[in-house]
């Protein structure tokens, strides 16, 4: 089960001859990941490294594939089109981790995002979720098979890795003792590793990780992958890892309290940033009063979720939340 | 990115935002004339009121006596000489205050009432919202902290813009009467345009004012007096004329140096100099450093693609902070290698030297190579130490500095 992608999702990346791309499409392809082919406009008709096929276009690229998914590597100016280009043709899932790209342009893209979900609901057609931008996407683990190193000896073969983030630390739940798996959705995607390497240290395996994402117009947010963690009979607690800036994680606590039966825990990363500067993502910063994390924490903490006060207890606050001592 | 005061007046006044006549002058030579233009232009006499503002982005102005009204030539440049020749320190900037360079010089006018208004891009939603409030010219935060009906929002369309009827709307809603209601609502619409056409993360008008009622204006005029515009820094690969307004001056030197290299990084008053990869793990990395005693002397994050040169400055920039007592490394390699980070170090060790504490945690993408890389060049950088996960980092650097 696992949410939103599972070891038979079918993939193509958006910028696969770029340097990032290639390098990505290489390590999903080591993962497990069902990577089918790639786009990049003027290159269509060749292969890439990996003997994956190169199509000028999205359209064709579903034609001959038969992708749902789409991995975006395209540069900031040209990412937002490469968004709606993948939506015009029938995409369910659009991952994309270019970081850099203007809000503005995702304030349209988003509109128009949301406008095509309204007509596929109407019509009765499966939404589409986008992940990001500025994000690490999104891994369902499956259990070591391989050693993960070649694409003729993947890590996994029931598995699928869509975007950049490390694939071992992940545990599958057939690997852990405690029999449990936790969802992680976090907006940073360093610190979501971090998240996974400890909660596998810890024995707990994870059914889907997704990083949302830094920047403050974008995609899915948590409340959706929540609603898919509370659905999924796989995943069993989850970790939800928030930052400074905005209102995001006070709005999902408080969805959470209303509609989540699992169990949760939070961490707010930025307890000690100064107000009106930016941390690094373009989301992250306390300006106006609003977005600092005390206020976040609590939010978390009078919802119901199990707080980890150090970033080092992201793991630990997950165990507790499960009852695992 | 920021820019000036009389910066933003510009961009207003070519969007067809009528500002008062005003002129930025760098020298306190120049005050006496520019006074005197910018009175004549402003259909004043000499006598007519001015105001001299020290052009910086900080805040506080006014309170640290860098704004000042002059009614002559000489009052401007006594008023200059004055905000030239001294630093400005106020609650915004640091304690030994800012160096101020530019000025503006901008007639006074009269003001029967003062409003606010602003277009930023609000996250829940996910659009573009203008605010307008008939309580201007005072810190708008405190009238949405006390009185949040004083404040009126409306949402901008994403792909169809503000419209027409939006601005007039809000115009009325506001109080405007008469021949103001369609000169706030052009305000409001040229306002809206300019903040999608600059990629704008703020642009602010406040206050926006009327003047009194006279013979050539019965219904008074409504004029932005003071303004400030934030850039979305993503988007100004396509801005070249913005580019331009860039005062390096107003930045910190090392954010500046680290910008150069793609790398993300803010000065902090601690001791405890950090380079982590990732946003969210840096400033989670700083907390916990927070959490056993130290204090941070930086946020930086290396980010993910960022090649080995670009890691060895970022270890040049924390070293060249001489706060710094102690060094921790936290990478979890995603996109990062831990064999680029490695190499880093090993470079800066060679170059710089480690004289502080250097603590190392290596998690993720090539980690063996990344490991073996420093333990091979252990015997050359005797202050090092391996962490084994973030909370053992976090307490050895903080008991290395003593914290």
């Amino acid at each position: 089960m696992a949410i939103l992608i599972n070891k038979d999702t079918k993939v193509i990346c958006q910028g696969i001859t770029g340097s990032f791309g290639a390098q990505h499409t290489r390590g999903c392809l080591h993962y497990g990941t069902k990577l089918v082919g790639g786009v990049t406009p003027g290159k269509g008709g060749k292969k890439d490294e990996n003997g994956l096929p190169i199509f000028d276009t999205v359209e064709q690229a579903v034609a001959a594939t038969g992708a749902s998914a789409t991995m975006i590597f395209v540069p900031p100016p040209f990412a937002g089109d490469a968004i709606l280009e993948a939506a015009s043709v029938g995409m369910e899932l659009i991952i994309a981790v270019t970081e850099g790209v203007p809000v503005q342009d995702m304030v349209k893209v988003r509109a128009e995002l949301d406008r095509i979900n309204n007509e596929r609901r109407l019509n009765g057609e499966p939404v589409l979720y986008l992940v990001g931008p500025n994000c690490p996407g999104v891994i369902t683990p499956g259990p070591k098979t391989g050693g993960g190193t070649s694409t003729s000896d993947p890590y996994t073969k029931a598995g699928c890795k869509i975007g950049i983030m490390p694939g071992y630390i992940n545990r599958h739940i057939s690997e852990v003792k405690s029999g449990k798996a936790v969802g992680i959705v976090s907006r940073s995607g360093t610190l979501t590793y971090e998240a996974v390497w400890q909660t596998s240290n810890l024995g707990l395996a994870q059914s889907t990780c997704v990083g949302i994402g830094g920047d403050p117009v974008r995609g899915m947010g948590f409340i959706e992958c929540l609603e898919l963690f509370e659905q999924d009979p796989e995943t069993h607690g989850v970790l939800m890892i928030g930052e400074i800036g905005g209102s995001d994680e006070e709005v999902a606590a408080r969805w959470a309290k209303e509609h989540m039966t699992k169990p949760l825990a939070g961490f707010i990363a930025g307890r000690t940033a100064p107000p009106g500067k930016r941390m690094g993502h373009a989301g992250a910063i306390i300006s106006g009063g609003e977005g600092g994390a005390e206020e976040k924490i609590a939010a978390l903490r009078s919802c119901g979720y199990e707080i980890a006060e150090t970033p080092a207890d992201m793991g630990a606050a997950m165990a507790r939340a499960l009852g695992l001592k | 990115m920021k820019i000036h005061e009389y910066q933003a007046r510009a961009l207003l006044s070519d969007a067809g935002v009528p500002v008062p006549p005003g002129q930025m002058i760098e020298s306190a030579d120049l005050a006496g004339a520019t006074y005197k233009r910018v009175v004549s232009e402003a259909g004043l006499g000499d006598g007519g009121l001015a105001v001299v503002k020290a052009q910086v982005h900080a805040g506080g102005r006014g309170k640290a006596g860098f704004v000042k009204l002059v009614r002559s030539a000489e009052e401007a440049t006594e008023a200059a000489r004055f905000m030239l020749s001294n630093r400005m320190v106020s609650a915004q900037t640091p304690p030994e205050g800012l160096e101020v360079n530019r000025l503006l010089i901008a007639a006074g006018v009269d003001i029967e009432k003062e409003y606010y208004l602003a277009i930023t891009t609000d996250r829940g939603s996910r659009k573009n919202v203008l605010i307008a409030s008939a309580e201007g010219g005072v810190d708008i935060e405190e009238v949405a902290a006390k009185n949040p009906d004083a404040i009126l929002k409306e949402p901008i369309h994403p792909h169809l813009g503000l419209q027409p009827h939006q601005a007039m709307a809000l115009a009325y809603r506001l109080g405007f009467q008469g021949k103001q209601v369609r000169q706030a609502s052009s305000i409001m619409m040229a306002l809206a345009k300019l903040f999608v056409e600059k990629d704008c993360s703020l642009a602010e008008i406040n206050p926006l004012i009327v003047t009194p009622a006279s013979a050539e204006h019965p219904d008074g005029q409504v004029l932005a007096i003071d303004a400030k515009f934030n850039f979305d820094d993503n988007a100004m690969f396509r801005h070249k004329e913005l580019q331009e307004l860039f005062d390096p001056s107003e930045e910190n030197e090392n954010e500046l140096r680290a910008g150069r290299f793609g790398l993300s990084y803010i000065q902090l008053d601690g001791n405890i100099g950090c380079l982590v990869n990732g946003a969210g793990l840096a400033m989670a990395t700083m907390d916990i450093v927070k959490h056993c005693g130290g204090t941070p002397a930086n946020f930086l994050d290396v980010g993910g693609g960022a090649s080995e040169e670009a890691v060895t400055e970022g270890f040049r920039i924390i070293l060249s902070d001489n706060a710094v007592q102690g060094v921790l490394v936290n990478i979890f390699g995603g996109i990062m290698r831990c064999d680029v980070i490695a190499q880093a170090v090993v470079n800066a060790a060679k170059e710089v030297g480690f004289k502080v504490p250097l603590v190392v945690r290596l998690e993720g993408t090539n980690v063996e190579a990344g490991r073996k890389i420093l333990d091979d060049a252990k015997s050359e950088i005797p202050t090092m130490q391996s962490a084994t996960d973030l909370a053992d980092a976090a307490k050895r650097v903080c008991e290395a500095v003593g914290a």
